[in-house]
């Protein structure tokens, strides 16, 4: 597990340069061009991050958060899940940069390797942005029943959700 | 929807606040989430571009197609009414390729064309065929091997392991999937 977690990201780095020479990629102008791409895409999200960022750490502050969290809690405890990841797991879906901002201020209040932030390192990892992703891909292509594809979607997100808990507590992920 | 989110989140805060107490608090609070925001931004930026950079390089040396061929016969069971030599499959399998590399850029254009001849091969009706409502749940179910920006937040809030998550994110990752697959299969007869 723990050679797992310290190769992939260098052998994921190795895969792609080796395989860029072996077919004679112009490598270096390649990534350039790809991080110029990501300063743009990282300068976008900037406005959306702000907003997002204000309004959660003002949620925190103001007490709205502990209100959500303890009217929450008799359902989480259920599934032994820290109420402070209520807000994750309902923004994950909607929004990324959201959930994104939930994730530091979960971050910055408990640390990454708290069983808190463990939970939402993993939540965090392993869904996506659904609602986003159903409106970019149906909308683009003007397709306007989506039939049961908003439902299994969610399916699958409520799992990564459940799992990412039970993973952290009772598998001492 | 972000309307009524965001909206609301910060008119509720403003309103507890006053019940609580915590006014100053709530009003300090705005001001240090804006700065946070641009701090968090600026500290993910360098790894972001490292990361497109990278994945660019494999865009350009075609390691989405090389990792197609292999993936197709495993990704025909998803779609057992799509022809494999066709037009449309060849986006599908690409699109998911690009998402299990982490290639957002890559693979969101892919997916949009892959619903377009989806489309097309539907007869152009607006309601979605069984093959797309597929293609979508598993753009929603995250594929991404490695969970870049996530790591580099860890890193940048100090983490000892960083990485440490990444076994415990696959297997969340393949049970979401398994229920979002076998979701579409059960459903798309009553639907």
């Amino acid at each position: 597990m723990e050679l797992i977690s310290a190769y992939s990201v260098p052998c994921f780095i190795f895969i792609f340069i080796i395989y860029g020479f072996a077919k004679k990629t112009d490598i270096y102008a390649s990534f350039t061009t790809g991080a110029k791409s990501g300063l743009e895409s990282a300068f976008n999200i900037i406005p959306s991050l702000i907003g997002l960022m204000t309004a959660i750490y003002m949620f925190r502050e103001s007490g709205c958060l502990e209100l959500v969290t303890r009217a929450a809690s008799p359902l989480t405890d259920l599934i032994h899940m820290p109420s402070d990841l209520v807000p994750l797991g309902l923004l994950r879906p909607v929004s990324g940069s959201a959930s994104l901002a939930v994730v530091t201020d979960i971050f910055k209040n408990f640390g990454p390797d708290s069983p808190r932030g463990r939970i939402a390192s993993i939540m965090m990892g392993s869904t996506e942005t659904t609602f986003y992703t159903v409106a970019v891909y149906f909308g683009s292509a003007g397709i306007k029943n989506v039939r049961h594809t908003l439902f299994a979607a969610l399916a699958a997100d409520l799992t990564g959700i459940l799992m990412s808990v039970f993973l952290v507590q009772f598998f001492g992920f | 929807m972000m309307n009524y989110i965001w909206g609301g989140m910060i008119i509720a805060s403003l309103i507890v606040s006053v019940f609580t107490g915590r006014v100053e608090q709530t009003a300090a609070a705005a001001v240090s989430g804006a700065g946070e925001a641009v701090n968090l931004s600026i500290s993910l930026l360098g790894i972001m571009c490292l990361w497109t950079g990278i994945s660019k390089i494999g865009e350009d040396a075609g390691l989405i197609r090389v990792i197609s061929k292999f993936l197709s016969p495993a990704l025909k069971r998803l779609f057992p009414k799509l022809r494999r030599d066709s037009d449309a499959f060849g986006s599908v399998v690409m699109n998911i390729v690009a998402n299990l590399l982490g290639m957002g850029n890559a693979a969101t254009p892919l997916g949009i064309s892959a619903v377009g001849k989806l489309k097309k091969l539907n007869g152009g009706k607006s309601s979605a065929s069984n093959e797309m409502c597929m293609l979508v749940v598993l753009n929603t179910a995250s594929l991404q091997l490695i969970p870049t920006t996530l790591i580099s937040l860890r890193q940048n809030w100090g983490s000892a392991s960083p990485g440490a998550v990444i076994p415990a994110i696959w297997i969340c990752e393949i049970c979401a999937l398994a229920v979002g697959i076998t979701m579409v299969k059960l459903l798309e007869k009553r639907f």
